[in-house]
């Protein structure tokens, strides 16, 4: 469609038409119908496609080329090259930022996934409606909570002295834990708390995933000698395998960027014992203003997502079974 | 018990047999009841202790043992909260920002959900899979840049740097793809020979039949909107401008040698709001986590 200079008079001419955007556009024929269509589908994901340029997509190029300056906004950026990343893998405080990042998530979304599919296959098995029910509420509750508010609420019930955790594991007779004072305990109160928080998430995850397989399939199981955990490990879970992976990788993602609870619960510490990458992101950006160095982080941990979510689809092919 | 392959052999049982094994299966599920039952305790106390522990006096809001039930509640550290802070403001700003992200994502969403299924134009699967590349994007490898971009706008410390990053949504746009995609192509048909036009198909035809996906999308935005910290800590510095989250944050912080009734109080108040979108929406809300599931 050529937009010559439209000289004709007669539109409507049938040897050669000229250009005219207004019969282009309502022309009542399958061709006009089509470029209508094609039209307004451009047009109608403009806001989405524009926005995720602007806020999602650009800023990640940004983010890299931010992480080659210093850049402490009042004074103009200045090139430093590959500076920013020896910094980082020299900085103990960034390198242990990692590190707790890593232990979080190994089991924060292991123990997220385990318990999610527990408390999953358990609302599967007979019982009352409003039983099931029940359980599936209060399962799910935590969900709407927000990490603000989990971090203040559990934060106080764990405290040592005063919390209720304590006070009732001490009617148990268990010594006082110290939950957020102690290095490796405030570790645990974190996983704690997150399980508490997402394992409702993942859980309807899985009662998705266990709808999903036919009870034939489990009766002829039963059938054949199958029971128990047999049949979970044989014949439930390589069924569900897809919502694993599914479950695994969004929490992996999900998990990375834990920042509310340690900020809430700990402040990072004690020591850096709580000090998650998305932290120190944070504080060098935000507080320190080190936009450059700030970005750096960020950008190492998008490369290790994408990493870890491009190894667990690679590996997926091995244990992976879809119907 | 043994079964031979020609021919099926009931197996004989004493009534022994009979009573040990019922006996058995009754003890499993009860035993798995009961487990069921402590983890439904877990997951619920912390609601209970909140609540119980917000109408304590003050003097003894954090003495053990815990008090389930309140015999005596006070509700004084209700109005607490609002003197000290402004909770007022900050319940408006939230459900600002909430309401006004919910009204915009079901914009853009169910317009780019409608182009990916069901308008053609050269250039689609290609930017269909380009938006959905986007969601393995996290938050964070972009909070710095977009803060950068808000700023520049004059935006930084106004609920519009809240609102305006988050109306771009790839997962509502796959969401409502998937939606539009379940409606017979019949229905536009019957629409094109009724002489309507390509606006009206997808305003009065194909979007009042997606209602349940726009309720779904509506219930995970809302929760997320009112529920968010991470990027209201960045953008707003006045406390005036702050959502719910960061201004239990702030009360926490003023009544750590005070009252945690008063911080509790407000909690509870917090609820309120994501509780009653949850009892009058907990399917949309359990089917679009099984929605985003179903890709994998």
């Amino acid at each position: 469609m050529s937009s010559t200079a439209s000289r004709s008079q007669h539109a409507t001419s049938h040897v050669r038409r000229s250009f005219n955007p207004y019969i282009w556009l309502t022309e009542n024929t399958l061709h006009g119908m089509a470029r209508r269509k094609a039209l307004l589908g451009y047009l109608f994901l403009a806001p989405t496609i524009l926005g995720i340029l602007v806020f999602t997509a650009g800023p990640v190029l940004f983010s890299f080329i931010l992480s080659l300056f210093r850049w402490n906004v009042f004074t103009p950026p200045q090139w430093v090259g590959a500076v920013n990343y020896t910094r980082m893998f020299a900085d103990s405080r960034a390198l242990t930022g990692f590190w707790n990042s890593f232990v979080f998530v190994t089991f924060a979304v292991g123990l997220q996934v385990a318990l999610g599919l527990l408390l999953a296959m358990i609302l599967q098995t007979r019982m009352p409606t409003w039983l099931r029910y029940t359980y599936r509420t209060s399962f799910l509750l935590p969900m709407l909570m927000s990490g603000a508010a989990t971090a203040i609420v559990l934060g106080y019930m764990l405290h040592r002295e005063f919390g209720a955790v304590n006070y009732y594991l001490g009617l148990l007779g268990i010594p006082r834990v110290p939950w957020l004072t102690e290095p490796g305990w405030a570790m645990v109160s974190i996983i704690i708390s997150y399980l508490w928080l997402s394992t409702g998430f993942t859980m309807i995850l899985f009662i998705g995933g266990l709808t999903n397989i036919s009870t034939e399939i489990l009766d002829a199981a039963d059938v054949d000698g199958a029971h128990g955990f047999t049949r979970f490990w044989h014949i439930t879970l390589p069924l569900v395998s897809p919502t694993l992976l599914f479950a695994a990788v969004t929490g992996v993602i999900g998990g990375l960027q834990v920042f509310d609870l340690p900020y809430i619960m700990t402040r990072g510490g004690p020591g850096d014992s709580t000090r998650t990458a998305v932290m120190v992101m944070y504080e060098s950006a935000f507080k320190n203003m080190e936009i450059g160095y700030g970005s750096t982080i960020a950008v190492v941990l998008f490369l290790i997502i994408l990493a870890v979510t491009a190894g667990q689809f690679g590996l997926s092919k091995r244990w992976v079974f879809y119907q | 018990m043994e079964s031979t392959a020609t021919q099926f052999v009931p197996p004989r049982r004493s009534v022994a047999v009979t009573v040990r094994d019922f006996l058995q299966y009754r003890f499993s599920r009860w035993f798995l009841l009961l487990v069921t039952a402590c983890f439904a305790v877990i997951f619920v106390a912390p609601f209970a202790w909140t609540v119980s522990t917000s109408l304590r006096q003050p003097m003894e809001s954090f003495s053990v043992p815990p008090q389930w039930i309140v015999l005596n509640p006070d509700w004084s550290n209700y109005v607490q909260v609002f003197e000290r802070i402004p909770f007022f403001r900050q319940i408006l700003n939230s459900f600002i920002v909430a309401i006004a992200v919910v009204v915009g994502q079901l914009c853009t969403a169910s317009l780019a959900g409608y182009a990916f299924a069901r308008l053609e134009f050269p250039g689609r699967n290609l930017l269909f899979w380009l938006v959905m590349a986007t969601m393995m994007i996290p938050l964070q490898a972009t909070i710095i840049p977009v803060f950068v971009i808000i700023s520049r706008l004059g935006l930084a410390n106004t609920l519009w740097a809240l609102i305006i990053p988050a109306l771009p949504t790839a997962f509502g746009t796959f969401l409502m793809r998937q939606y539009f995609l379940g409606v017979p192509k019949d229905f536009e048909e019957a629409a094109v020979i009724d002489g309507a036009n390509q606006l009206q198909i997808f305003a009065r035809v194909y979007l009042p039949l997606v209602t349940p996906a726009l309720a779904v999308l509506a219930m995970l935005v809302f929760n997320g909107m009112w529920n968010d910290f991470f990027r209201p800590l960045i953008f707003i510095n006045d406390p005036y401008l702050f959502t719910i989250p960061l201004g239990l944050n702030d009360l926490k912080g003023y009544m750590a040698t005070g009252s945690i009734s008063v911080v509790l109080a407000g909690v509870t108040m917090s609820l309120i709001p994501v509780v009653i979108v949850y009892i009058f929406g907990q399917r949309y809300l359990i089917e679009g986590i099984m929605m985003g599931g179903v890709k994998g």
